[in-house]
């Protein structure tokens, strides 16, 4: 048991395990916000019936998706039918390995951490082509040949983007990452003299359609070719598309956090006085403002079961507010605390695109991928490469 | 054995067995996907020789890429049917004799470095950082030492990009006249 204690694997593995038991909890929860978010955007209430205010919506969808009958096609490929989803969600979750979550919260701190993620993501867009193929029918195939144009056009904006990045933090590895922009006293997006600004949109712009997001996602486009890749796929296996979706976009999301806004590090990270503020100041006050308004919300509810939930909530936003006010806890998880409030601000304009534009046509696609992202971001590298040298002189 | 033997021969399996497997499919996306195999097995090897770097690579240009780029022009393009039936060509002769070849030259390592089959043990596990900086290795070497040969890949590189395009482009005008 001590020798167990002691190993060097135990931590990696018990946050793997971590990892893998909630992110589906998380997915799920991504998927609520995303509908909430967009009803609100287009003045509807969105899901109400589960739980106060919707809130158990995604467990009951779960539920329903591993309860409903899986469905192969009788002409499909077996074989590669089961194996699509179960790569797409495997690549997806194993790019969490080397996320770096925290300073102290991570599984691993490789030197090729961001390659690692890039041929991960590569991978899983087999997973998406492989499906449409494997299910014999002319819709997903639609889907799953548009899936493969769009990786491979926009996967090169990303790469660019990504290696601008690395280039201004001198180091492949994520934690590495993170603390040259703590000694650059800047964040990686208003690095040389704001520059850096360049590669940080068009990563965002190809991460979108890295990902299949709205205004991208022209692979499953549900108005023209059904749901595109995934039209004949029900039961477990849809339900592991749309983990593996929402994984890439919380891990797209959590690139761009590490490469370009600091990471686990919390905002102007070398201004001393802002210290309690923002580490111990801003969790507080905002979960004890996320526990008032579930006291509010409590009040509203008719249903007894409702109400106790909601106060339920308030409780455990308040005893988190706790949490983050104690000051030998605080160090260990306010790390996470920045990381996961940036990313949620990231996964949030996911969401607000989605919302907002209207979906490219497949010429206009391979026109803003191939004549704009990628000539961008080749001058986006070279023009900070050149801030980089003039500075460094 | 110690472990570093135990995933060489682990991904030798499946490096043969994927190989293996992709020139006797019949279907040529289950070709495909047992290529992806190899290659993934490939990358391990690269991995285990501590060239982390290179197995990043292998995979996102292989796979990623040329892999993906297989697949597309295979669903693209309708395989005849005789393409299926006759896989294996006439030149059965040359080929046993070739095969035959080569494994007696394995053969002959195999028996003159039989201790050679098993890795050394390490003393003590690796600690963390104590790897050199593989990629960063790379880049030096590359734009110092060979920096010659780089240039004129990258020139042939462009060469074959202006190529493509001027290919493309004449196929165009065509059907439009």
């Amino acid at each position: 048991m001590e020798e167990l204690l002691s190993s060097p694997y135990l931590p990696p593995l018990v946050a793997t395990l971590l990892i893998i038991a909630l992110f589906p909890l998380v997915a799920g929860y991504m998927v609520l916000a995303e509908r909430k978010v967009l009803a609100d955007l287009q003045v509807r209430l969105g899901p109400m019936r589960v739980g106060p205010y919707g809130a158990l919506q995604p467990l009951a969808d779960a539920l329903k998706l591993m309860l409903k009958e899986d469905i192969i096609p009788s002409g499909a490929d077996k074989w590669v039918f089961w194996m699509a989803p179960v790569l797409s969600t495997f690549t997806a979750l194993s790019a969490f390995a080397v996320l770096p979550l925290s300073d102290k919260f991570y599984v691993a701190d490789v030197n090729i951490g961001i390659l690692f993620i890039l041929a991960m993501s590569s991978i899983g867009a087999l997973g998406l082509i492989l499906g449409g193929w494997s299910s014999n029918s002319k819709y997903s195939l639609m889907g799953s040949l548009r899936a493969a144009a769009q990786m491979v056009s926009y996967e090169v904006p990303l790469g660019f983007a990504t290696v601008t990045g690395i280039m201004c933090a001198g180091t492949l590895s994520m934690q590495g990452i993170i603390q040259a922009q703590y000694e650059r006293g800047v964040w990686g997006a208003f690095d040389n003299y704001l520059l850096m600004l360049i590669p940080t949109v068009l990563f965002i712009i190809a991460g979108t359609a890295e990902t299949n997001r709205a205004p991208f996602d022209l692979p499953e486009a549900e108005s023209e070719i059904v749901a595109g890749f995934h039209t004949e796929y029900s039961g477990f296996r849809f339900a592991l598309y749309f983990l593996a979706e929402y994984a890439a976009i919380f891990v797209i999301s959590g690139i761009c956090v590490t490469l370009f806004f600091g990471g686990w590090l919390r905002p102007f990270p070398n201004v001393g006085f802002l210290e309690t503020p923002l580490n111990v100041g801003l969790p507080v006050v905002l979960f004890a403002a996320i526990a008032l308004a579930c006291i509010k919300g409590a009040t509203r509810q008719i249903i007894t079961g409702f109400k106790l939930g909601m106060f339920g909530l308030a409780g455990a936003a308040l005893l988190l507010a706790a949490l983050f006010a104690v000051p030998v806890i605080n160090p260990l998880i306010v790390g996470l605390f920045w990381f996961l409030a940036k990313v949620a601000v990231l996964v949030y304009m996911f969401i607000w695109y989605r919302g907002t534009f209207p979906r490219f046509r497949y010429d206009q696609l391979m026109d803003v991928g191939w004549k704009w992202l990628i000539p961008m971001s080749l001058g986006g590298l070279i023009v900070n490469s050149i801030a980089q040298m003039l500075a460094r002189s | 054995m110690s472990i570093d033997s135990i995933l060489f021969y682990l991904f030798a399996v499946i490096i043969l067995g994927s190989a293996i497997m992709t020139i006797t499919r019949r279907n040529v996306v289950h070709s495909a996907i047992w290529l992806i195999g190899a290659l993934v097995g490939v990358a391990g090897l690269y991995l285990l020789q501590g060239a982390e770097f290179l197995a990043g690579v292998q995979i996102i240009v292989y796979i990623g890429g040329i892999t993906v780029l297989f697949l597309f022009v295979i669903m693209l393009v309708p395989v005849r049917e005789e393409a299926l039936t006759h896989r294996f060509s006439s030149q059965k002769w040359i080929a046993v004799f070739c095969s035959v070849v080569v494994l007696v030259i394995l053969m002959a390592f195999v028996v003159h470095g039989g201790g050679s089959l098993e890795f050394p043990t390490r003393e003590a596990p690796l600690e963390p950082g104590s790897l050199t900086k593989n990629s960063e290795e790379v880049g030096y070497v590359l734009f110092s030492e060979y920096l010659l040969p780089f240039e004129l890949a990258s020139i042939l590189l462009l060469v074959a990009i202006i190529g493509a395009v001027v290919m493309s482009k004449t196929r165009k005008s065509e059907t439009e006249s």
